[in-house]
């Protein structure tokens, strides 16, 4: 468990090393890691049941990161809980480094499905859950989809799925940031009402502010409680969160800062861990 | 002569999948609502609880039995070869291969023994497209026990494998649990001098007849089943291929990109050899009833004796 105000501030040192991977492979996708930092901070930080001494073990609460271009946020994450150095943020996306572009789960310790390829992320949580249902297991699964993902047809494959298999061990978080590449996701091929769909799909549903992590970890308490039903938690957030210039701009979605700008952007996320410790 | 018994791959693996079930309780296997078809519904009347119908969702079942592999499962993901191949390729290269996860694609219905249903539901491509994916093992098993066998093979097998049966009922090959099989390595069925035969899936029967057809004719053929198409048995084709200089290939595929290829790859790499590919050549297939269309797509004993005698004189 973790207050409050430690994970605010983990989620600024996740933004802060997410983006330093992405700085040094001169190539990532800052925006939408920018956006699940306050996510994966409760997540690992405050809910999941994991060891990274013991990265396997057969009882952990799985994460699969459906949106696997935000690999920088979900190394920075597994960085940080101890699973491998911070420092090797840096070595993001190099010809040696086992940190690939998107999550590997051969490759990277922590990571428990490999993803990328937009809409399967979350098939394979489905799976897992009714792993865990098969074996009358206590574990839980989570997942993070971004909200262009929502496109892809898969998805509702899989909504459907979780809902007639009962699977309420199962919680995905949908970071509705409102931008994929190509611009605003209601004008490129419009997703929303999400909450509705995932209503009309069967799930429990919340709504909250995707970076209030009290709201994050009381959708998790909730979901937790309710049977029979997978719980999505649409979360409102803001693409490129937390750095001035990246905020809202479809533009940061895939490309790396330059120099300037990344260390414009480290001495803002600096400033507002400061702002966080001193408060 | 004894009449000779007579059974679907596809049945063998329902079969082969319900004798799994009951020795190892970590079997799941998925099916697309399709399971009457493909034969998984035994295992899901003996199993209940480990029968997960996916829905016509054959995509999302891909992902879905990666996510169940994950947690130390041994998946079967069934459905028809062009929806399981075809369909869910993308979700088989990434959720499954990729991260090499325990799940054996179980697909039947290939090839144009399908029949009636037409060339939509005919798939002619799919040993190409799963033998295109690394590390991907690709199993055309000809009869039912060595479906048997290939099954009771993959299951033990640590990762992906995909396993390619058909609809139609074909002559057995081999006597219960006299099937040489293991994982990679080809069978020769028939020793010979003059041409090298290599088959899979159910033309190892036709060639098994034509054979001794051209054996009358004074041809001697060697025949060698190929059960495994990647990784393939480079020895025994290369030596097959020293021995008799003649190499010819018969499958229920597209000569593009099947066994036909495998082998070209394998002799143009290590030994050179005159070569003929028999299978559907770079064709759709359509409607009729399987037996015509075998015959019509050159897919029979009589087409292969003919082809290996005009082959083997040229």
């Amino acid at each position: 468990m973790s207050t409050k105000k430690e994970l605010d501030i983990m989620a600024y040192k996740i933004r802060r090393d997410a983006l330093t991977g992405i700085y040094s492979a001169k190539s990532g996708h800052p925006g939408g890691s920018l956006s699940i930092a306050e996510i994966m901070a409760v997540l690992y930080f405050d809910e999941m049941n994991v060891d990274a001494k013991n990265p396997k073990k057969a009882d952990r609460d799985r994460f699969v990161l459906s949106k696997g271009h935000c690999a920088p946020a979900l190394y920075a994450t597994l960085a940080h809980k101890g699973f491998f150095p911070v420092e090797d943020m840096t070595t993001l996306r190099q010809i040696d480094s086992y940190l690939q572009g998107h999550p590997d789960m051969k490759k990277v310790p922590g990571v428990d499905m490999s993803t990328g390829s937009l809409g399967q992320g979350i098939s394979a949580a489905g799976g897992m859950a009714k792993a865990a249902k098969l074996d009358n297991a206590s574990y839980r699964v989570y997942t993070v989809l971004g909200d262009g993902e929502l496109e892809e047809g898969q998805v509702w494959e899989a909504a459907m799925f979780a809902a007639h298999n009962k699977l309420d061990n199962l919680t995905a978080f949908i970071d509705l940031n409102l931008l994929q590449i190509d611009g605003d996701v209601r004008q490129v091929m419009n997703p929303t009402p999400v909450d509705k769909k995932f209503e009309a799909f069967g799930w429990n549903v919340l709504v909250i502010d995707g970076h209030n992590v009290d709201e994050i970890k009381d959708a998790i308490a909730k979901a937790k409680q309710v049977k029979d039903k997978p719980t999505a938690v649409i979360c409102n957030s803001v693409k490129g969160k937390g750095v001035s210039f990246m905020e809202n701009q479809a533009g940061w979605h895939g490309n790396a800062p330059n120099e300037e700008q990344y260390n414009t952007a480290i001495a803002e996320i600096d400033a507002k861990i400061k702002e966080l410790e001193e408060m | 002569m004894a009449e000779v018994k007579k059974i679907a791959t596809r049945e063998a693996y329902g079969l082969a999948l319900a004798e799994l079930g009951e020795k190892d309780k970590n079997i799941v296997v998925l099916d697309a609502d399709l399971s009457k078809s493909t034969k998984t519904d035994t295992f899901k009347k003996n199993f209940p609880e480990r029968h997960i119908n996916m829905g016509i969702a054959e995509g999302n079942m891909m992902a879905t039995a990666a996510g169940i592999a994950s947690c130390g499962k041994t998946v079967f993901a069934s459905s028809f070869a062009i929806f399981a191949a075809g369909r869910a390729f993308e979700q088989i290269r990434n959720s499954i291969c990729y991260p090499k996860l325990n799940v054996k694609i179980a697909a039947t219905h290939a090839g144009i023994s399908v029949g009636e249903d037409g060339g939509s539901h005919q798939s002619v491509e799919d040993i190409a497209i799963m033998r295109a994916i690394p590390g991907m093992v690709v199993i055309s098993p000809c009869d039912g026990e060595e479906s048997r066998q290939a099954v009771l093979a993959a299951a033990q097998y640590d990762g992906p494998v995909y396993l390619r049966f058909g609809r139609l009922a074909t002559p057995a090959i081999y006597e219960e649990d006299k099937c040489p099989f293991e994982i990679g390595k080809g069978i020769k069925l028939k020793e010979g001098k003059d041409v090298t035969i290599i088959a899979t899936g159910l033309m190892v029967n036709e060639c098994m007849e034509a054979s001794a057809e051209l054996e009358k004719m004074g041809i001697s053929a060697e025949v060698i089943d190929i059960h495994t198409i990647k990784p393939i048995d480079r020895e025994m084709v290369v030596a097959s291929a020293k021995k008799t200089g003649k190499v010819v290939t018969a499958e229920e595929h597209n000569i593009v990109g099947g066994l036909g290829s495998a082998v070209a790859e394998v002799l143009a790499e290590e030994a050179p050899t005159k070569m003929l590919r028999i299978g559907i050549e770079d064709k759709f297939g359509k409607s009729g009833v399987p037996a015509h269309l075998l015959k019509e797509y050159g897919l029979t004993a009589e087409n292969v004796v003919a082809k290996v005698e005009e082959f083997v004189k040229k």
